[in-house]
């Protein structure tokens, strides 16, 4: 494997383009352990323009615990490469100090015990807090949120996202682009959108009838700033139709585009952009291909596939910047661009640790607003946890396999299946588990819990398809997510086969049994795609469950078999 | 002033040159291709095929293809029961050698496109187009 170093110094000097990043001064002053605002807001101002980036927030207005994930695999020319390194490996990569505030901000590993010590993360008066100080420096650096806002909590699905709206009007972005907020359905996403004082862009969202360019989504959007043309273009979520119900948005189409990006980049350099910044919910390995593709991006503020890394990627001219998600992180990146040409950048991922920096008063008054109405739903106690409920993994997380507990008693299954989404906060042992807390992980306008015969024939193909979303070695096939969740099934799965070969092994763990292709099983699942799903909503399946569990307590659990050699 | 497709066509200003025409069936792609070539040696230069990485849905994907100087293209599903999508001949009074439309496309599998060039050479290409059940985003 070429080691990082070589990787950045080969790009740079393949590209003329000297960076440098903010992220070795805070990994050793995270090291002293003795953070301070000032210390995480330290940034040598550089260049001419400055952006600021936000993604995937989920809607999640005050601190919560996230915990990053240990597996989190790259296949085809992504095996070993950024962000498929996890844990001990990314901080060895990285030279982060075990126990480290980034050690636990940035990477897995003892998260229950580091959680303890260095509290929540996140927060929208904080990310203000932080915005409020780059401004002062740079007045009028350019604020641009990745999308996945408008979606993820108890109060956004109440309110279909006003809460959030307001929220962020307060922050003040100047553009933004999108995915699951067209799950609220695509007469209220025209709603929000004719509302918002900002643009809301994307080259990739086109009318599904007559192919052309919705008028609602602008392609891209210029700004002068620092006496410098700034074009920004917005990349939505390219599988919005596929990954999410598509009858909720008919109106629509997406798709990466990437020809037609390449005509929106030659457009706006035409019409005399010195800076191209593309605004992007591709996920990380598509954004590398899609720079490798399209040429004359300078940055590319990647979203959806929650990476957050302390150094932006190269790939040719352009700089990838990936800023984690659930309002953990927020990326500042300061430009010097000169006749039209990016000549370097300064870039820093700041954590956003809920106890060091302090709230700004303003927006938490606005975020205090949003949840008064709610607030005795949002602290009713349900049960409380013993284990750590995470999500993030490619295979399972324990608040997975506690959902999948639910709907195999609840809904008296053999096999039970959960989506592989990357959003939900985490708790840690000994936590009370709220009614905001189970929302957190199962908030969506689909919820509801299905129950239904497949053959084993048939589960083998839910399987394959939804491996080949994720593990097809091209990542222009990839949808981004996690596996499916499995209940009451195990498996064995060699990432890097072809479709139709990844999954073997299949077993009913309640008998020990090899799967029948020819059997019917009786399987219990949510979050479907299709129309007319009916079924109790998620949430009242797994409070059902917790109720009964009192306290939860999972034991980690080894039902699926990874090969990755 | 910039007009778009939809007031184009609603303005009936569009004037189509090209035919679709089904082709009869064929055992095979390969057959299908032979016919079509006569069995020439066929190039990739010159002819370009839209289509999506992942189907929105299966039963209707968009399709585009274009070859400038192009006579006749022949559009093929190389997956589906029944491959032949159709043909399109363009005449000399052809503004554009270009034609879209909307395909079914049964499962994963290529999308093939073959050019016939006014000097009698081929051109050939394909995509593959994926069609998934879906479901899980992140």
């Amino acid at each position: 494997m070429i080691s990082r170093r070589d990787f950045l110094q080969a790009s740079m000097a393949a590209s003329a383009i000297v960076g440098a990043s903010g992220f070795g001064n805070w990994a050793r002053l995270a090291a002293q352990q003795s953070l301070t605002q000032d210390q995480l807001l330290q940034f040598e101002t550089f260049g001419n323009v400055s952006l600021i980036h936000i993604t995937d927030i989920h809607a999640q207005m005050v601190p919560i615990y996230f915990r990053e994930p240990s597996v989190n695999l790259g296949v085809g020319g992504n095996k070993g490469a950024v962000p498929h390194v996890t844990g001990a490996d990314f901080r060895k990569l990285y030279g982060i100090d075990d126990g480290s505030p980034s050690h636990y901000a940035l990477s897995s590993g003892d998260f229950s015990a580091l959680a303890q010590g260095y509290g929540r993360m996140g927060g929208l008066d904080r990310v203000s807090t932080v915005i409020n100080s780059i401004r002062a420096e740079r007045p009028d650096a350019l604020l641009l949120d990745g999308g996945d806002t408008w979606h993820g909590s108890y109060t956004c699905y109440q309110t279909a996202g006003q809460d959030m709206v307001n929220v962020m009007n307060a922050l003040k972005p100047d553009a933004m682009t999108f995915h699951w907020e067209f799950t609220l359905g695509s007469d209220r996403v025209a709603e929000l959108v004719d509302g918002l004082p900002f643009a809301a862009l994307g080259q990739n969202i086109f009318d599904a009838e007559w192919d052309e360019p919705a008028e609602l989504f602008p392609p891209y959007q210029f700004f002068e700033r620092g006496g410098v043309k700034i074009a920004v273009i917005g990349q939505a979520f390219p599988y919005m139709p596929i990954a999410n119900p598509g009858w909720m948005f008919p109106e629509f189409s997406f798709g990466i585009r990437d020809e037609n990006m390449q005509e929106m980049v030659d457009q706006v350099r035409a019409e005399g952009a010195e800076c191209v910044v593309c605004l992007s919910h591709n996920g990380f390995d598509v954004d590398k291909k899609m720079a490798s593709i399209v040429k004359g991006i300078d940055v590319i503020l990647s979203g959806h596939t929650h990476d957050a890394l302390p150094e932006p990627v190269l790939v040719g001219e352009t700089i990838i910047v990936a800023s984690g998600s659930n309002g953990k992180f927020v990326s500042r990146v300061d430009l010097d661009i000169q006749n039209g040409r990016m000549m370097g950048f300064r870039h820093k991922l700041i954590p956003i640790f809920s106890d060091v920096i302090t709230p700004d008063p303003e927006v938490a008054s606005v975020i205090e607003a949003e949840r008064a109405p709610f607030a005795d739903t949002l602290s009713e106690v349900i049960g409380q946890t013993d284990s750590l409920l995470y999500r993030r993994g490619n295979f399972n997380g324990s608040w997975d396999d506690l959902i999948c507990d639910a709907l195999l008693s609840q809904r008296d299954a053999e096999i039970a299946l959960s989506p592989g989404v990357r959003w939900g906060p985490s708790l840690i042992p000994g936590q009370n588990i709220t009614r905001e807390d189970l929302w957190n992980v199962t908030s969506m306008t689909y919820p509801n819990a299905y129950r239904t015969e497949m053959t084993g024939e048939f589960l083998k193909v839910v399987l394959e398809d939804v491996a080949d979303n994720i593990f097809n070695p091209d990542p222009y096939y990839q949808q981004g997510g996690d596996m499916v969740r499995t209940g009451g099934l195990g498996y064995r799965i060699d990432v890097n086969k072809p479709q139709g070969e990844r999954i073997s092994n299949m077993t009913l763990l309640s008998t020990g049994e090899a799967i029948d292709p020819a059997r019917a099983y009786m399987v219990a699942g949510w979050a479907s795609v299709n129309e007319g799903t009916e079924g109790p909503p998620i949430w009242d399946v797994v409070e059902a469950h917790i109720r009964e569990q009192g306290t939860v307590s999972l034991a980690p659990r080894q039902s699926v078999d990874v090969v990755t050699d | 002033m910039q007009l778009t497709r939809r007031e184009t066509i609603l303005a009936g200003l569009g004037a189509f040159a090209a035919t679709a025409l089904p082709l009869p069936l064929f055992a095979s792609v390969e057959d299908s291709v032979a016919a079509f070539t006569g069995g020439a040696e066929t190039g990739s230069d010159g002819i370009t095929l839209s289509t999506p990485e992942i189907a929105e849905n299966g039963n209707t994907v968009p399709v585009e293809v274009s070859a400038p100087g192009a006579v006749s293209i022949m559009l093929l599903a190389a997956g589906n029961p029944n491959p032949a999508v159709g043909t399109f001949n363009f005449g000399p009074m052809a503004g554009s050698q270009s034609a879209s439309t909307r395909i079914r496309l049964a499962g994963t599998q290529d999308v093939v496109a073959i050019a016939k060039m006014a000097d009698g050479s081929f051109v050939r290409t394909s995509n593959e187009v994926k069609v998934t059940i879906g479901g899980c985003g992140g």
